[in-house]
């Protein structure tokens, strides 16, 4: 029987992981895509087939996408615009005269 | 290309002119949109159907190839064609994945290719009868696909453009172990070299038509390229596929079934370039609306592996939730 019915495909849907890859020891890990599995050790497996086929990395980390908690987009210039007028946080801000180094 | 389908629609939003305009500002400031970004409906919706297309092609794609695996005719070609194989997984996986982000569920998506209401590319719904069409289809069809697909790289929506340089990064084998398969069929037997021609014969029209359709016919083409989802349009991808194939094809000495093919030195402004015969869209609209040779075949076998596969994931969510239980049993039992 090839027909579908809808409920079939309508199955439980499997949770969303999302994945992340430390490329070689001394960095960190990085967000790199995700992938649906039942668990998170099945998650694991996934992402190390998908997403390590050609050296990518040697490590995986795998967080159900439910876990993130996000800053809210809506605020974001409420969030992070006042720090491009804080020039003062950098030290190019400050000046330092002409003879004077290592500072 | 690999959303052929999208060609002729239009989008429609009810969004303010100030909003779309404000959009329109950040997009042509090449910023990426992200996926909680305010966007237009019609861009989400465009977005949506591009990239399921795309996806679905992907997962479609295996089909024809995966055809031959077992009958590759040396472990090197076998072992590339199964990674080929392995890898259009991924990519499909990877465009599902950033085709969610629009709020479009997995489920969906398989939903509709399931119940043949999705397009995929029309190469796919084409039969591959010879170890020769392996060939083809990794030279021609990822030839025209990587063609495609590089622009997209730079696509104004985040994740699709992330996911369109990792696929970008593992295609560029793909086309070049087919171009090996025509080689060597090519410097082979009389017998091997006819079977390569043949493949070529037959794969070169529907390579052509995996662009979509002709610039004058495609509505949608302009939207999307002020969107910069679309970087160039289908016309000028197709010619840069036929000038950079046709010389391909005179090294391998295999000749181009196209008796209107021609150097033209006015095209490419001016720069010259081959100019192709007339391309028959009525089979192309034919194909790509699920009429292709074998397009019920590829949906049965999609719905096969579906079906086949159902036990699987219940038993790794019963598994799963069996475990869940385990550690709250646990947790209550420390407490």
């Amino acid at each position: 029987m090839l027909r579908l019915r809808r409920v079939e495909i309508l199955t439980e849907s499997t949770p969303l992981w999302e994945v992340f890859i430390r490329p070689r020891n001394g960095l960190a890990h990085k967000h790199v895509g995700s992938l649906h599995a039942a668990d998170a050790e099945m998650a694991l497996i996934g992402a190390r087939n998908a997403y390590t086929r050609r050296g990518e990395g040697n490590s995986i980390w795998v967080v159900a996408s439910i876990d993130i908690s996000s800053s809210d987009p809506d605020k974001s210039s409420e969030d992070f615009d006042s720090a491009l007028t804080k020039a003062y946080r950098h030290p190019t801000f400050y000046n330092v005269p002409d003879g004077v180094e290592n500072l | 290309m690999y959303s052929q389908g999208l060609d002729g629609k239009t989008a429609s939003s009810t969004e303010t002119i100030e909003f779309l305009e404000r959009f329109q500002k950040r997009v042509d400031a090449e910023e990426k949109i992200e996926p909680m970004d305010d966007m237009p409906a019609g861009y989400r919706k465009t977005l949506v159907r591009q990239i399921s297309q795309h996806a679905h092609s992907e997962i479609v794609g295996m089909l024809p190839e995966g055809n031959w695996i077992t009958r590759a005719p040396t472990l090197r070609r076998k072992i590339a064609l199964l990674a080929k194989v392995q890898d259009e997984g991924g990519h499909g996986l990877y465009l599902y994945a950033a085709a969610e982000t629009l709020g479009v569920s997995r489920e969906q998506m398989t939903e509709e290719l399931l119940e043949g209401r999705a397009k995929y590319s029309s190469i796919f719904n084409y039969p591959t009868l010879s170890w020769a069409d392996i060939g083809a289809i990794g030279w021609l069809v990822d030839g025209a696909a990587i063609m495609n697909q590089i622009p997209l790289c730079r696509c104004s929506f985040g994740p699709y453009a992330r996911a369109m340089i990792r696929i970008c990064k593992e295609e560029s084998f793909h086309q070049r172990q087919g171009f090996e398969i025509m080689l060597a069929l090519c410097r082979g037997t009389n017998r091997q070299k006819e079977m390569a021609q043949d493949a070529l014969d037959r794969w070169w029209w529907p390579s052509l038509m995996m662009f979509g359709p002709p610039d004058s016919e495609s509505k949608h083409s302009e939207l999307s390229m002020a969107w910069k989802i679309k970087r160039f349009t289908n016309d000028s991808l197709r010619q840069k596929f036929v000038d950079a194939t046709v010389r391909q094809a005179n090294f391998l000495g295999l000749s181009v079934p196209d008796p209107d093919l021609e150097w033209d030195p006015d095209l490419n402004g001016g720069e010259g370039g081959f100019r192709h015969g007339p391309i028959d869209w009525e089979e192309f609209r034919r194909v790509v609306s699920g009429h292709g040779p074998m397009a019920k075949e590829r949906i049965a076998a999609r719905r096969k592996a579906w079906n086949d596969g159902a036990w699987v994931r219940d038993a790794a969510m019963a598994h799963s939730a069996k475990r869940q239980r385990a550690r709250n049993s646990a947790a209550a039992a420390a407490s």
